[in-house]
């Protein structure tokens, strides 16, 4: 070895040895959420910079985040501090593996946030972190085909079905859009959406009648939706691209459209059947798993994440809204402005039938919502029967609320012991 | 050291490497896939092959991997001859070719996707010159063939080159003498090709297949981008059993079900074009 190639190697050593230094004194915040690029940095530069000490914010695909995460847990020791993550992602982990955080002083606003936080134990299993929901948007070219009499702010199916059709027959496209896609969230429109607003429950009612008219409601809608919905998964996409002119999608997945384009796309409330306006949240958390290196380190982090500032900055950065009381500012981004219009007046609503998530499931969550999917791709891909279908996939539900004995949620009645498909 | 045990040394650094990294984790895989929690039980298998989607994955990977395979054979055939005859640009005209194979699968999925889209490059091709007044909606549910033919297309694109590479060596192997005696006595091209290339690349042809075979069942991130949830795929059940319904049992039965049909498929190609023993080129 030259005395070059000594000094070089010496050099590269040194330079590792102080990035492995630099990345150990870093909070490491492993999240599911705010995974687009733009997100991303928006998280690290608008919320996380204002934190006292530098954090390593690290979004990840759910199962890359688990796979690690479950490493850690099964070794016992790990580098993750603070884990942040869908509602859904924590009620899939054992318990024993989350830190209680009753004893923080911080908590969401809404009791029944908070109450699912325990999932089913006594103990805070992560902290309300930050809230969305689905709504529905338009492009404004489409509104000269709404149908006479409808109101955009309180649709019904029925007038929403209407207006497909009349978009259809104005420019011979089908221009509803539907995230059917591959990472497309339809099950939550199952689930929050159209079996709350047309058989008022989504568990005990799975296969009635009003399942049975739901569905068809649902073929028909499909009618005048663009084919290609099979492959949408993030509707602002076709938004923009034009594509689409009535979607259906969660907030954060429609941002970019209103962001980039105000003026062009409109937000409203998702529309009424005969049970009311069924609509659900998105809840996203924040949890402290056993294996956190610096136990004081990973609570004044979560501590900081749920003061009103970081979380106005959070909104901004991924259209997610606070779950505690904040004052809003004025200067916020157009789809914050136009999602939370929507949500508002979608909650205040009359008719207003509001859904929970899916609870008390653990790690059945995956398989409750592949019923839904496959439920939906049997009838309406597959053009299969519909009240066949339903009384095929009943077992299967049934099967995975026996298992979990998970109870009723809203608006299901609640149950003695698990929830019943009746 | 005597020469008797060199090559057991000089094999040991790769036999460990592959004992750690693959059999060990070979071994907890199957262990994962016999249990559920408690002893040994086939439910893991009863779970994922009673799935009404299981059949429908089935049926769609081995019917891409018969539509691909010989379709991607005949091509590496036909491209590695015309390299070999090739007196200026091969190594060129072998760059171009084998480019598909530098781009990852899910790239190249999306690639196609960015085609065929419906307001992709061949939408506004055909609207450009007039052929449809408005796009299209290909890769649409109501038309699983042409997702199909989409998704083909895009594999075919993408690997035949790993034949190709190995044709071509294989090819250049072949000594010319039997080339000229053969054109000696008269025959014709294409006579020269089957008496002459098809069996002497035998042991070319029986890597490549096992490779592209092997390699067509595990098809994953091309069917993804261009099909979405239309054309299901054992590999894409396997993602959804570990990730979306975090069932790793089902999954890991799932990937020794592909395992067993890779291996019979292996054993069926080496059977078929084994080369007898004792004969060499």
């Amino acid at each position: 070895m030259t005395l070059r190639s000594k000094f070089s190697g010496m050099a590269s050593g040194l330079a590792i040895l102080c990035a492995a230094a630099a990345a150990q004194a870093e909070t490491l915040f492993w999240s599911t959420q705010a995974r687009p690029v733009e997100e991303a940095q928006a998280m690290r530069e608008q919320v996380l910079a204002g934190y006292g000490s530098a954090v390593d914010y690290q979004p990840n695909e759910d199962g890359p985040w688990l796979t690690r995460l479950q490493a850690e847990l099964q070794a016992g020791k790990g580098t993750i501090e603070v884990l942040g993550a869908l509602h859904g992602n924590f009620a899939a982990m054992n318990p024993d593996d989350l830190v209680d955080l009753g004893d923080l002083g911080v908590a969401a606003e809404s009791a029944t946030f908070n109450s699912l936080a325990m999932l089913g134990t006594d103990q805070m299993q992560y902290l309300p972190w930050m809230q969305a929901s689905y709504i529905m948007a338009a492009n404004k070219e489409a509104l000269q085909y709404l149908p006479e009499g409808a109101d955009i702010n309180a649709l019904t199916y029925d007038q929403l079905i209407a207006w497909t059709a009349a978009v259809e027959e104005g420019t011979g496209q089908k221009k509803f859009g539907f995230p059917a896609g591959e990472k497309g969230l339809k099950h939550r429109f199952f689930q929050g959406y159209l079996y709350p607003s047309y058989t008022d429950g989504v568990v005990r009612t799975f296969a009635s009648d009003a399942a049975v008219e739901a569905w068809e409601k649902f073929r028909e809608l499909w009618s005048h939706t663009n084919p290609a919905s099979t492959n949408f998964s993030f509707l602002q996409e076709q938004l923009l691209s034009g594509d689409a002119w009535i979607v259906f999608d969660h907030t954060s997945r429609l941002a970019q459209a209103f962001n980039e384009r105000p003026d062009d796309f409109v937000a409203f409330p998702a529309p009424a059947g005969p049970t009311g306006r069924g609509f659900m949240p998105v809840l996203a958390g924040l949890a402290i798993p056993k294996t956190a290196p610096d136990m004081e380190a990973s609570k004044a982090l979560v501590q900081y994440m749920m003061q009103p500032e970081t979380q106005i900055a959070t909104l901004k950065a991924t259209n997610f809204f606070p779950v505690v009381p904040v004052d809003l500012p004025d200067d916020l981004p157009p789809a914050v402005k136009a999602s939370g219009d929507a949500i508002a007046k979608m909650s205040g609503a009359a008719d207003a039938n509001p859904g929970l998530l899916p609870a008390g499931l653990g790690d059945m969550g995956g398989d409750f919502n592949r019923v839904f999917v496959d439920t939906f791709e049997r009838i309406i891909l597959g053009g299969q029967d519909i009240r066949a279908v339903l009384d095929d996939q009943k077992s299967t539900l049934a099967g995975i609320m026996e298992k979990t004995g998970a109870p009723c949620w809203a608006p299901d009645a609640p149950s003695e012991g698990a929830c019943p498909v009746e | 050291m005597t020469p008797r045990y060199l090559p057991y040394v000089l094999i040991l650094p790769v036999t460990l490497f592959l004992g750690v990294f693959f059999l060990y984790p070979f071994a907890l895989v199957a262990k994962q896939a016999f249990t559920t929690g408690g002893g040994f039980t086939l439910d893991n298998f009863r779970e994922v092959v009673g799935y009404w989607k299981f059949p429908i994955s089935l049926k769609n990977t081995m019917l891409l991997a018969a539509i691909v395979v010989p379709v991607q054979l005949a091509l590496a055939l036909l491209m590695a001859t015309m390299v070999n005859r090739m007196q200026k640009g091969r190594d060129l005209v072998l760059y171009v070719w084998t480019i598909p194979l530098g781009i990852s699968d899910l790239a190249a999925g999306i690639i196609w996707l960015a085609i065929f889209e419906q307001s992709g490059f061949l939408n506004s091709m055909m609207t450009g010159l007039g052929l449809v007044d408005q796009p299209i909606t290909l890769l649409g549910y109501q038309n699983p063939w042409l997702v199909f033919a989409a998704i083909a297309l895009a594999e075919i694109w993408r690997a035949t080159a790993i034949m190709l590479v190995i044709l071509v060596a294989g090819i250049g192997l072949i000594p010319k003498e039997y080339y000229e005696a053969a054109e000696v006595f008269g025959a014709s091209p294409w006579k020269r090709f089957v008496k002459i290339t098809l069996p002497l690349l035998r042991p070319s042809l029986q890597t490549a297949l096992i490779l592209r075979v092997v390699l067509a069942f595990e098809v994953f991130a091309v069917v993804v981008a261009l099909g979405g949830t239309l054309f299901p795929v054992l590999m894409g059940q396997i993602y959804s059993y570990q990730f979306d319904l975090m069932n790793g049992g089902g999954a890991a039965a799932l990937a020794l079900i592909v395992l067993a049909i890779s291996v019979v498929f292996t054993l069926i190609i080496l059977r078929a074009l084994r080369v007898p023993k004792g004969a060499t080129i």
